[in-house]
């Protein structure tokens, strides 16, 4: 699926202290052109850190990371940039309340591209029928099941363009039956050639559409590879012993 | 949005007036007999009012000073302005009444507030009597007409009543000095509950957009920015309202270069404005820290600038929690305007005072106070009932 192209995602030697923790301890990863990255570890181990860094929601203390030949520095004007062309969907939705569905979605692009209305809304309209749905559009999200809330968080990312898509634990807040739901609408993603990075334990996922997949320990990467690599022979005792816990409870 | 449907409840328990009673009042001996005793003191202290506001009570003095309790010393012969922002006021308020009142609440608030009118209208007499009789009839038609009004009406309305403040006061003031349309009336004419009224428009309309500022100045970035808005909220808090108005009054014209004067009543105005302003960013903070993490977070992945992200989301939200806070603040806004009449303002407490000078009215103490503190109860009232139905339409709470 992925062509040898220069990465998209280039990030060298990242660190991150909160404080007196240590939750980056040097993480390089490199990411193609619509590989889609499936990234798994206990809690702690800073998966969610790292994605978080890419779109510096949270800020690296050392290292680089440039994001589509971007800079990832202090200047507020990359930092947007990167965050344009960056989609991320949240574990809590964190959706706007006081806005309908609709305005949701199109919020973005109406005040940061510039858009006419009509224009964002037919967008968002697209997107809340590709999620499957668009019969909640005027509704405000506080009315909508966890796993359609999640489903417009993904149309309102997607709503921007965005040529990454950034997942931080998007089904760990939902109850079961709602998984499903949110991980079609991701698969289907998948296979239209997005990038995306995905923290995630749905392991069934990683297998479907996963390209690699790194297991996080202890702020690092212990271990990489392909899903069939990971699943059927994992070299390090760390992660052997993770996926053991988190397939067989 | 809301779903009103009142369930009844079932026959069986479907209350009549005894076993009401006897199921709330009289369903111990202990509670039966604390029944009786409130009945008592309340009939008691009913009966001593009620006999005093209709026997005892000289309301002559309200009556022939009605213009002066509600204008001050405004001229006569420009009164008609006056009327003209009551009457826009009062469609101003039918509309909305009818747009965002509650069903039967709307619909008795309206007919109440029309009784009023109407009912001073019969106490006053000349060409006051027809100007009220006017406005109980605008209030009606404005109700009236904008039944089942959509969307477009909504937002007409609320225009109305961000333009209505300014249109209020440029009439009030004129712009014509000397002759012409609207000839200027110095503001050592305004007085009684008009006055009362202005400082308090004032007030609201000007310190929210500080106290929004002052607030976010607070959490800004900028070091020089956030000392300054941090330093004025405490100061003015620290400081009672009455010593800002007599330090804008009394100090302020020793600063100034001499020959330039400001006016009185816009002294007052600033004084009022600042000290609300620094309770208000206080507030404001308050709501703003309700606001979880993740609605910033997603702002800002989104692309949103810091801007954007507080006017569009954060902002939006922050207010919407604190709307019972504002209100509640703008109503002690309204009532603590009382307290220019110290510095020697003619607003409603001031007019007061000098009505009980007039030696006609000597000892008429508790006729005027009671007045004028019913005045105070029936806007502070409307204030709160505002902001209940404010809240209701905004789904405070519910979302």
């Amino acid at each position: 699926m992925t062509a040898d192209k220069t990465p998209i995602i280039i990030a060298k030697d990242v660190h991150k202290w909160f404080g007196d923790f240590h939750a980056l301890r040097g993480v390089s990863m490199e990411v193609k052109q619509g590989e889609v990255i499936v990234i798994f570890g206990p809690s702690g181990s800073g998966k969610s850190t790292f994605i978080r860094t890419i779109n510096h929601l949270e800020e690296h203390q050392q290292g680089d990371i440039v994001v589509d030949g971007i800079e990832l520095s202090h200047d507020v004007r990359n930092i947007e940039k990167i965050r344009e062309e960056t989609g991320m969907v949240f574990q809590q939705f964190n959706l706007f309340p006081h806005l309908t569905v609709l305005q949701n979605i199109s919020l973005a692009p109406i005040w940061v591209k510039k858009w006419d209305k009509p224009r964002a809304e037919a967008k968002a309209m697209e997107l809340l029928k590709r999620v499957g749905i668009p019969e909640q559009a005027n509704k405000y999200p506080g009315q909508l099941s966890g796993g359609q809330q999640q489903r417009v968080a993904i149309a309102r990312a997607l709503a921007m363009e965005p040529k990454i898509m950034l997942f931080d634990e998007p089904t760990s807040a939902l109850d079961p039956e709602m998984i499903k739901e949110v991980l079609d609408a991701m698969i289907e993603l998948a296979k239209t050639g997005m990038t995306m990075l995905v923290v995630t334990h749905e392991m069934g996922f990683a297998r479907a559409v996963a390209d690699r997949m790194f297991f996080f320990d202890k702020g690092e990467i212990v271990e990489s590879g392909t899903p069939d690599e990971i699943f059927k022979a994992p070299k390090e005792a760390r992660t052997k012993l993770f996926l053991s816990q988190i397939l067989h409870h | 949005m809301t779903a009103n449907t009142t369930v009844k409840p079932p026959l069986a328990e479907r209350p009549t007036l005894l076993g009401w009673l006897r199921k709330n009042l009289f369903n111990s001996w202990g509670n039966a007999i604390l029944t009786v005793a409130a009945g008592w003191l309340t009939f008691v202290t009913l009966r001593g009012l009620l006999t005093w506001v209709f026997t005892e009570a000289d309301w002559t003095v309200i009556q022939t000073n009605l213009r002066l309790i509600l204008l001050g010393q405004y001229p006569i012969a420009e009164v008609w302005r006056i009327w003209v922002s009551m009457l826009l006021l009062a469609f101003l308020i039918g509309n909305s009444l009818s747009i965002w009142g509650k069903g039967k609440t709307s619909t008795r608030f309206t007919v109440g507030l029309m009784g009023l009118l109407f009912a001073l209208a019969f106490v006053v007499s000349g060409p006051s009597r027809t100007w009220l009789l006017a406005m109980g009839a605008v209030l009606g038609a404005g109700w009236w007409l904008a039944r089942g009004a959509g969307k477009a009406m909504r937002n007409v309305v609320g225009i109305g009543w961000v333009v209505w403040p300014p249109i209020f006061i440029l009439l009030l003031r004129g712009f014509t000095p000397d002759e012409g349309f609207l000839p200027l009336v110095g503001t050592n004419l305004w007085g009684g509950l008009m006055l009362t009224f202005m400082l308090t428009i004032v007030g609201i309309v000007f310190s929210f957009p500080i106290g929004v500022l002052l607030a976010l100045g607070r959490q800004s970035d900028l070091r020089i920015v956030r000392w300054f808005c941090i330093t004025f909220i405490e100061v003015v808090r620290g400081v009672p309202l009455i010593t800002i108005l007599f330090m804008a009054q009394l100090m302020l014209p020793l600063f100034l270069p001499s020959g330039l004067t400001i006016d009185r009543v816009l002294r007052a105005m600033v004084g009022i404005t600042l000290f609300s302003a620094a309770y208000l960013a206080e507030n404001v903070r308050g709501g703003l820290q309700a606001i979880p993490k993740g609605q910033y977070e997603a702002a800002y992945a989104l692309g949103l600038s810091n801007p954007l992200s507080m006017g569009l989301i954060i902002l939006p939200q922050a207010l919407r929690l604190i709307i019972p806070i504002l209100v509640g603040q703008f109503i002690a806004l309204f009532k603590d305007t009382a307290l220019v009449a110290i510095v020697g303002l003619f607003d409603l407490v001031g007019i007061a005072r000098t009505v009980l000078a007039q030696p006609a009215f000597l000892g008429t103490h508790r006729e005027v106070y009671a007045f004028i503190s019913l005045l105070y109860w029936v806007f502070s009232y409307a204030m709160s009932y505002v902001s209940i139905r404010l809240e209701d339409s905004l789904g405070v709470g519910k979302r």
